[in-house]
C-alpha cells in the first residue's frame, strides 16, 4: 500500500502550497457545490435573483446617465455598456466580499478539520464565477436584443477581462479573509472599500470621458479598469488603452501574490485564532 | 516496524491574549499607541499547553489520552491532524490520518442526509469515488433511510449524529483520531459505534488515538493509555494501569495509602481497593464486587474498636456508610496486633463513575474517634454495557445514585 508520510514542525519558510490544493481538489468542488446548492434553495427565485440584480441596476443607470445625465458610450449604447460593466462589477464584488468573510464563515471547520485552507475564499470565487456565467449568457442576449454587434476578438478577450477579475478578486479576497481572522473589526470596513473601487472603475462610466490625465494613471491601477478595457474591445470595436491594461494586470498579479502570501503566513494560525 | 506516529521534543504555546476570542485592529493600534508613549514592552503572557511530549506510536495500537480539562489533549490531536501547528519539536506521521475532533463538522441544514454524506465525507478525507462506494453502507449505518433525502433541518439531533457518525465509521484512514465524540447519543448506538471501532482497529491494523474523559470507553477500547498532566507526559502505559493511576491521582494519594493515621491505640497503616482474589485495582465494572481494605496496628490492648467507611461519589454525596457490624470481634477487645479488615461491596451496586473511600476506627458507644481519614483513596466503576446487568437492554445514561440490580416478580392476576 502507498504510504502517506505527513512532517509536522513549526511553520518556517513560505510556499504557496499549490501542490497540496491539487491533492484536495475534490474538496475544491464539495465546498463550491454546497454554497451554490445552498444560495439557490435559501432563496425563493433562485437562479433569477441573480440575474435580476443586474438587471435592475441596469435600469437604473441606464435612466440616470443616459436619459437625465447622458454619458457618451458611442459607439456603445449605454444600457449594453453598463451592463457588461455591471455583471463584471458584480463578479468581482461578490468574489471579494464572499471570500473576505468566507474564513471567519467556516472557522467551526477550520478548528476542526485541516485541509488546505485557501479552497475556502477559493469556493467563494468559484461560486460567484457561477452567477457570472448565468449573468453572461443573458447579457450575450441582451446583446442580440439590443443589435449589438460583437467582434471576433471576443473569443480572447472576454475570458482576458474574466481571468484578470478572477485573479485579482482571489488576491485581494484572500487578503481580507486573512485580516478579518487576525482582526475582527476590519469587516466592517469592506463593503466601503469595495464600494471606493466601484466609483475608481469604469462599470457605470467610460474612463475616456475623464478630462484629467493624472486621474487616469491613478485609476489604471485599480485592475477592474484594465479588465474592463479588455472586456469592451469587442463591443466598441475601439483599440484598447494599453497603459490600463499593463497597468492593471501588474496590480493583478501583485495582489494575487500578496493575497496569497500573507494568507498562507497567518493560515497555520487561524485555528488557534478564530 | 516503524512506529505510525513518532512525537519527539513537541511543544505548543499559547499567548495568553490569544485566549480572547480574536483581536480586534482597535485594540491593536491602541496598544502600540501606549506602546509608544510608555517606550515599554509588555510582555505577553504565554503558557505551554504541551511542552516536551515524546511519543512513539506503533501500527494498531489504540492509544486512550486522559487528563484532566487543560491537560493538553485535545490540543496534542490538534496538531497530529494538522490543524494547528507547534511551537517547538517535530512529528513523523505514516500513514493517512483521519480526524474526528467532533462528528458532523461541516454538515449543512439546508442539504439532504445524502448530499450532507458526500460534503461531510469529502471534508473528512474521503474521495468521492469512495463515498459512492460506502453510500449504502453508510445509510444502512446510520439508520435514517426513510430521511436521507430530507433536509437536515428536519432531523432530530439524534438522527443528525446518526448520520454523521455513520459517515466517520466509514473512514478508512490507517490513522484516526478521535475526541470525545461519543460524549453524545444513545448507549446502543455508541456500543454500536465502539464496536465498528475495535473492528476497525483490530482487523484492519489501524491505530486509534482517543480522547475521553469516560474511562470506561478508554478501557473498554484502548489497550494502551496516555496521561497528561499541564501539558506533559505523566505516565504511559497499559489502559488498566494508566486509569488506575488517573483515578488515585484525582484523590492525590498512591495506589494504597500507607502509614496514615497513629495514635496511642491504633495506627492506619494501609488502605486497598481489592478484587475478588485480593488483587489491588482502581477500575471496576459494574458487575464485579469490589473489597475494600484497611490493615491496621493495634497497640494498646484491651479496646473495642469499630471500623467503618464512607463512601462518597463525584458529587461529594454521601452513597452510604459500613461499619463492622456483621463480625464476631464487633463487640470484642482487640488484642495487640496487626490486622486487615475488608467489607465486600456487592456487584451490581453501584453505578459508574469515581468514588472516594473515607476509613475511621472509632467506638460510638464511648464516643471515641481514633482516626477518621477523609476521601483517602478512589476508585473507578464502569459499564461494560452487558445485558446481564442492571441497565438490562435499555440504552443511554442509566440514572440513579446507586445501581442494584434487583429481583423483580411479574404475575398474571387477571385476563
Amino acid at each position: 500500500m502507498e504510504k502517506f508520510i505527513t512532517h509536522i514542525h513549526p511553520p518556517k519558510g513560505f510556499s504557496p502550497g499549490f501542490k497540496e490544493l491539487w491533492q484536495y481538489r475534490e474538496l475544491f468542488y464539495f465546498f463550491t457545490w454546497r454554497d451554490i446548492k445552498v444560495k439557490y434553495k435559501q432563496t425563493v427565485l433562485g437562479i433569477l435573483w441573480a440575474l435580476l440584480q443586474p438587471l435592475g441596476m441596469m435600469v437604473i443607470f441606464t435612466f440616470l446617465f443616459s436619459k437625465t445625465w447622458p454619458i457618451n458610450t458611442d459607439p456603445v449604447q449605454y444600457p449594453v455598456f453598463v451592463l457588461s460593466g455591471l455583471i463584471l462589477w458584480n463578479l468581482f464584488n461578490t468574489s471579494v466580499s464572499q471570500a473576505g468573510e468566507s474564513m471567519i464563515l467556516n472557522a467551526n471547520i477550520i478548528k476542526k478539520i485541516y485541509f488546505p485552507r485557501l479552497i475556502i475564499p477559493g469556493s467563494s470565487v468559484l461560486v460567484a464565477l457561477f452567477d457570472f456565467i448565468m449573468c453572461f449568457f443573458v447579457f450575450l442576449l441582451f446583446c442580440l436584443l439590443k443589435h449589438q454587434p460583437l467582434q471576433w476578438t471576443a473569443i480572447l478577450l472576454f475570458p482576458a477581462g474574466l481571468l484578470m477579475v478572477i485573479v485579482s478578486a482571489f488576491g485581494m479576497g484572500t487578503f481580507l479573509a486573512a485580516l478579518n481572522v487576525k482582526y475582527r473589526d476590519f469587516r466592517y470596513t469592506v463593503p466601503f472599500l469595495l464600494q471606493v473601487i466601484f466609483f475608481a472603475s469604469q462599470v457605470i462610466y467610460p474612463l475616456r470621458s475623464i478630462k484629467q490625465e493624472w486621474l487616469k494613471y491613478i485609476l489604471s491601477l485599480n485592475p477592474m479598469n484594465g479588465a474592463l478595457e479588455l472586456f469592451r474591445v469587442p463591443l466598441t470595436g475601439n483599440a484598447p488603452d494599453m497603459i490600463l491594461v499593463w497597468t492593471g494586470l501588474a496590480a493583478t498579479l501583485l495582489l494575487f501574490c500578496l493575497g496569497i502570501f500573507f494568507f498562507r503566513k497567518t493560515e497555520a494560525y487561524f485555528a488557534d485564532i478564530s | 516496524m516503524q512506529p505510525a506516529i513518532e512525537i519527539k521534543n513537541l511543544g505548543k504555546q499559547y499567548k495568553l491574549a490569544n485566549a480572547e476570542p480574536y483581536i480586534s485592529l482597535r485594540d491593536v493600534l491602541a496598544g502600540s499607541l501606549k506602546r509608544l508613549t510608555r517606550s515599554k514592552q509588555s510582555e505577553d503572557q504565554k503558557f505551554w499547553a504541551l511542552k516536551d511530549i515524546d511519543l512513539d506510536i506503533m501500527p494498531g495500537e489504540r492509544i486512550g489520552i486522559i487528563g484532566r480539562n487543560g491537560a493538553g489533549k485535545s490540543t496534542l490531536l490538534k496538531i497530529i491532524s494538522k490543524i494547528t501547528p507547534p511551537t517547538t519539536g517535530h512529528a513523523t506521521i505514516r500513514g493517512r490520518v483521519g480526524s474526528l475532533l467532533e462528528v458532523g463538522t461541516g454538515f449543512h441544514p439546508e442539504l439532504t442526509g445524502r448530499e450532507n454524506i458526500f460534503l461531510n465525507g469529502s471534508i473528512l478525507g474521503l474521495k468521492r469515488v469512495e463515498i459512492s462506494r460506502q453510500l449504502d453502507a453508510i445509510i444502512d449505518f446510520s439508520g435514517v433511510e426513510k430521511f436521507i433525502d430530507t433536509p437536515l433541518k428536519h432531523y432530530s439531533s439524534g438522527m443528525q449524529l446518526r448520520l454523521a457518525f455513520a459517515v466517520a465509521a466509514h473512514l478508512e484512514p490507517e490513522i484516526l483520531l478521535i475526541d470525545e465524540v461519543l460524549a453524545v447519543g444513545d448507549i446502543e448506538f455508541q456500543k454500536k459505534c465502539i464496536g465498528k471501532m475495535e473492528e476497525v482497529s483490530k482487523q484492519h491494523g489501524r491505530t486509534i488515538l482517543f480522547v475521553s474523559h469516560n474511562m470506561s470507553y478508554i478501557s473498554g477500547l484502548c489497550n494502551k493509555a496516555i496521561l497528561l498532566n499541564n501539558g506533559s507526559i505523566l505516565k504511559t502505559g497499559s489502559a488498566t494501569e494508566v486509569i488506575n493511576n488517573y483515578v488515585t491521582g484525582i484523590t492525590n494519594t498512591e495506589n494504597s495509602a500507607e502509614g496514615i493515621s497513629e495514635n496511642k491505640v491504633v495506627s492506619l497503616t494501609n488502605v486497598r481497593i481489592v478484587d475478588a482474589s485480593g488483587n489491588s485495582k482502581q477500575n471496576f465494572s459494574t458487575e464485579e464486587k469490589l473489597g475494600v481494605e484497611m490493615q491496621y496496628r493495634v497497640k494498646e490492648a484491651g479496646h473495642v474498636l469499630w471500623l467503618g467507611y464512607n463512601i462518597h461519589n463525584k458529587e461529594g454525596i454521601n452513597i452510604f456508610d459500613t461499619h463492622s457490624v456483621k463480625t464476631p470481634q464487633y463487640n470484642e477487645p482487640h488484642d495487640i496486633g496487626t490486622y486487615k479488615a475488608i467489607a465486600w461491596i456487592p456487584a451490581n451496586l453501584l453505578n459508574t463513575g469515581i468514588y472516594f473511600i473515607s476509613c475511621a476506627v472509632f467506638n460510638h458507644q464511648k464516643t471515641v474517634i481514633y482516626f477518621h481519614e477523609k476521601d483517602i483513596i478512589a476508585f473507578n466503576v464502569f459499564d461494560t454495557f452487558n445485558s446481564e446487568s442492571a441497565r438490562g437492554n435499555s440504552p443511554g445514561e442509566f440514572p440513579g445514585i446507586i445501581r442494584p440490580l434487583l429481583d423483580w416478580e411479574i404475575k398474571k392476576t387477571d385476563q
